[in-house]
């Protein structure tokens, strides 16, 4: 023990509970007489609310709206029946805690605590219960049944386990692959209108998905993957090596839409700095230099998609992503 | 026995008999109706965490009946004019429906969402009246355990509620949620493959969410709670230290009738301020977020509070991957979400084991402490919430740029060094603090306290009477128990036991000062003696 006060004689002794002192409405009859008229008030209060409660339900038309200074608009039959269910609820507790507090009594009482450890006597009688119990199975002796026990234990619990294998599919490539290939045109999302070079200007930005085959419409597991950001700049605002400024066409350049930090639309440009901000957790890619990071805790650039023009003068991509889109994961190479 | 008459007061009445003959429950009844509790405001904060887990039950239960948990897209032709003719999932058109088209829908929804906040916010404050207090030493420490569980899982609960309605807010917080377990080394992928039945966001995550939200989590909440409470019924409640309460009694109120009442009324008063608030005050208006799509997204996307933190974290985290042998590990989403606060969690469950470890004390305690009276760990806790509060100001980084005209990069400077800074900060202030209030009670003990009278003494020297404090008082500020630092010089301690020396003897000799080192020492006999024999 280290107890500081060990060998040292303690200052005071405890003085023991001290006197009680009552309340009016315990020696008062007025006084207890309104205590008493205090706590009816409220439960009838209560008991009236619910009669408006119900009131505003058949009462009130559904498609009534209310003006309330600092809170706005709101639905009328919602709010009487909050304030009237709330009125109800509160008046009963508020009434009950005041007959508690003013005229039950409030003399304080001692309860005796006892050790959690049970009695010498009854561990060492468990103990004997124990032994006999375990005796009687045969557990210590027979060792073949408890290892073969032990043994079928452990297997079972990977029956549930095996169960939760068709959860979902294996993740093999799939992470790696999106709709974009060698010729998509550039569609324009909301709206599907394939994009022509000419219809960004110069600090333009336009949201794009993939052309799909044979007409079919977008999912949400396509959009997670699919898409892409275009924005137009200055041809030699862009700063790249030759083969990514190959894969621009006159300024216009692309780059897939999801956070390579947790995959959010990376929906935020800022057409004076040509700064892209993921609105979730900032970070902030630079698209001059190819979307490298520069603040944030993103650790790699957006992966940039090659287009070009087509015959017909649609942008197009020249090839699908050459790397996997979204946000890292183990199986992830670059 | 039926027959027998029944007298006012007597127990003799059929449904009774019906009762006790089948259950013998009079025996049980009989010793803890009058069963004592004691009296304090901050014990009531467990009760508002509990509470409103039965309202989030109550209300939770009205919400299933018009929520529809599909991600089958559907066309929108409900009573929101706005959002009329839009594709949208089943899950986000019935939780409009019931906004706009059940009659108190809303006011439910409301009440739900705000009885989460509450929930949260109640067992967090209720976490740090146990950590300050020393409620979690012997031997409840298996409740301090229970409660982590509980904090952890209504994290993960209220996440999961707020992430069913499909909204693009919501969806977004999916999107990172799936990016985390991703992220993973080795099996992420599979992981989150296997929880979205396939990549992101699949046709099946929100009703397998919503099994997990209405049954498997608050099955076990309510199991825990359920043992978190016996707990408490067998060990008996901690009270405060004062005259009269000691470690062998608690000295409050009986359960029949005094805390049937407070208790009970306070369940109703609680449920009526959430529907106050949920009648009032528009939380989650989704109607206004619009339907999620992974290729969208709002400015300002904000998490609810209790997930505030982590966001706020993954946000100050340096943008560190590595790329080696064909695999990625991408340590800014792992040393945030992941590790921090696994490290956090572990400590806060372990604090109680490792604190009687260094003292040595394996008694009960049922007196709770004051802070001040255990400046360490006071100061550990406020460091803690320091940390917490850095992390979580983060989280809103954007929010606070917008209003307060910082930019972004600033106010993520600012918590990058602040995170490591403030706590350390805080935790140095706290403990003086906590000696400084130490010394005062020493001095109040001591010396009295100072009445506010001047008096002249002949000689012209001005005094100020100081009044004895009563014996009460004396009592309250010296009944505590004090630590000793182990001491390190010889091998051998006071009872001739050979002293651990290895890594383990000396780290917990480190601890040991560190935690006990500094301390104002109570007034001993012979400090009164002292100073009576001075004046």
């Amino acid at each position: 023990m280290n107890d500081h006060s060990q060998g040292e004689i303690e200052p005071f002794s405890d003085p023991g509970l001290p006197a009680h002192v009552h309340r009016r409405a315990d020696h008062d009859p007025v006084a207890e007489k309104r205590a008493e008229r205090q706590v009816a008030t409220l439960f009838i209060i209560s008991a009236l609310s619910t009669v408006a409660f119900i009131a505003s339900f058949v009462g009130i038309k559904s498609d009534q709206y209310v003006f309330l200074p600092l809170l706005g608009t709101t639905n009328a039959q919602q709010l009487a029946l909050g304030i009237f269910f709330a009125l109800a609820l509160s008046a009963i507790g508020f009434g009950a805690v005041h007959w508690a507090k003013t005229l039950m009594p409030d003399t304080e009482q001692v309860d005796l605590r006892h050790t959690m450890r049970s009695a010498e006597v009854d561990r060492r009688e468990l103990a004997a219960t124990f032994g006999e119990g375990a005796s009687d199975s045969g557990i210590g002796r027979r060792s073949l049944i408890k290892r073969s026990l032990g043994a079928a234990l452990a297997l079972i619990t990977i029956s549930p386990l095996i169960l939760l294998r068709d959860l979902g599919p294996l993740p093999r490539k799939q992470l790696e692959h999106t709709n974009w290939q060698p010729g998509s045109r550039l569609i324009t999302d909301p709206g599907g209108i394939a994009l022509k070079a000419a219809d960004l200007q110069v600090g333009g930005v336009a949201h794009v998905l993939p052309e799909l085959p044979n007409g079919r419409h977008q999912t949400l597991d396509d959009l997670t993957r699919d898409a892409v950001l275009v924005i137009r700049l200055r041809p030699e605002d862009l700063h790249l090596n030759a083969e990514r400024t190959n894969w621009t066409h006159d300024g216009i350049i692309a780059f897939s839409k999801l956070c390579t930090h947790m995959g959010c639309a990376v929906g935020l440009y800022e057409q004076q700095t040509h700064h892209l901000l993921c609105p979730c957790h900032q970070s902030t890619f630079d698209v001059t230099t190819g979307a490298s990071v520069i603040f944030g805790p993103a650790a790699r650039p957006l992966p940039q998609l090659a287009i070009t023009v087509d015959s017909e003068g649609y942008l197009v991509a020249q090839h699908g992503f050459t790397e996997a889109v979204g946000p890292s994961f183990w199986e992830r190479s670059i | 026995m039926s027959d027998t008459k029944s007298t006012k007061g007597s127990i003799e009445n059929g449904a009774f008999d019906f009762l006790d003959e089948r259950t013998g429950i009079a025996k049980a009844l009989k010793n803890n109706l009058r069963k004592i509790f004691p009296d304090h405001w901050s014990f009531m904060l467990g009760e508002i965490a509990l509470y409103s887990f039965i309202i989030l039950l109550l209300s939770g239960t009205f919400l299933s009946f018009f929520f529809v948990p599909s991600q089958e897209e559907v066309i929108y032709h409900g009573g929101y004019a706005p959002l009329a003719g839009l594709q949208m999932s089943q899950a986000y058109a019935s939780t409009i429906d019931m906004s706009f088209d059940v009659r108190g829908g809303l006011l439910m929804r409301q009440i739900h969402h705000w009885a989460a906040l509450i929930f949260l916010a109640a067992m967090i404050v209720h976490l740090l009246r146990i950590f300050f207090t020393g409620a979690y030493r012997k031997p409840r420490e298996f409740n301090w355990l229970i409660g982590i569980g509980l904090l952890t899982l209504g994290i993960i609960e209220g996440f999961a509620g707020y992430s069913l309605p499909d909204d693009l807010l919501s969806g977004t917080g999916l999107r990172i949620a799936e990016a985390i377990v991703q992220a993973i080394p080795l099996v992420g992928t599979y992981l989150a493959f296997f929880l979205f039945g396939g990549p992101f966001p699949g046709h099946i995550f929100i009703s397998r969410l919503y099994t997990i939200h209405v049954l498997l989590i608050p099955a076990i909440i309510l199991a825990l709670i359920t043992v978190h409470l016996m707990l408490v019924w067998f060990q008996k409640h901690t009270q405060y230290p004062g005259p009269g309460r000691t470690e062998q009694n608690v000295v409050g109120y009986p359960l029949m009738p005094v805390y049937m009442a407070k208790a009970g009324g306070f369940f109703f008063i609680v449920f009526g301020i959430t529907a106050f608030l949920g009648a009032l005050f528009s939380i989650n208006p989704i109607w206004l977020y619009g339907p999620y799509n992974p290729s969208q997204i709002s400015a300002g996307s904000q998490p609810d509070f209790y997930m505030g933190w982590l966001d706020g974290l993954v946000r100050m985290a340096p943008n560190l991957e590595t790329h080696a042998f064909g695999h990625t590990i991408s340590w800014n989403i792992l040393i945030p979400a992941l590790i921090v606060p696994g490290i956090f969690f572990t400590g806060l469950a372990l604090f109680p084991f490792l604190e009687s470890w260094v003292n040595g004390d394996k008694s009960e305690h049922h007196l709770l402490e004051r802070p001040r009276n255990a400046p360490t760990r006071t100061a550990l806790g406020v460091g803690g919430i320091a940390f917490m509060v850095v992390a979580l100001i983060n989280g809103g980084n954007d929010i606070i740029a917008t209003h307060f005209g910082f930019s972004i990069n600033q106010i993520m400077w600012f918590s990058r060094i602040g995170i490591f800074l403030v706590p350390i900060i805080s935790f140095v202030i706290t403990k003086r603090i906590c000696l400084g209030l130490a010394h005062k009670d020493r001095d109040t003990v001591l010396h009295g306290r100072e009445s506010g009278r001047l008096v002249m003494l002949p000689n012209g020297e001005y005094i100020e009477v100081h009044e004895q404090i009563s014996a009460d008082e004396k009592w309250a500020l010296t009944q505590h128990k004090q630590y000793n630092v182990i001491a390190g010089q010889t091998n051998v301690d006071s009872n001739g036991v050979q002293r651990a020396t290895g890594f383990k003897g000396r780290t917990r000799r480190a601890l040991s000062k560190w935690m006990y080192g500094e301390q104002v020492a109570k007034p001993t006999a012979t400090d009164l003696e002292i100073e009576s024999g001075e004046h």
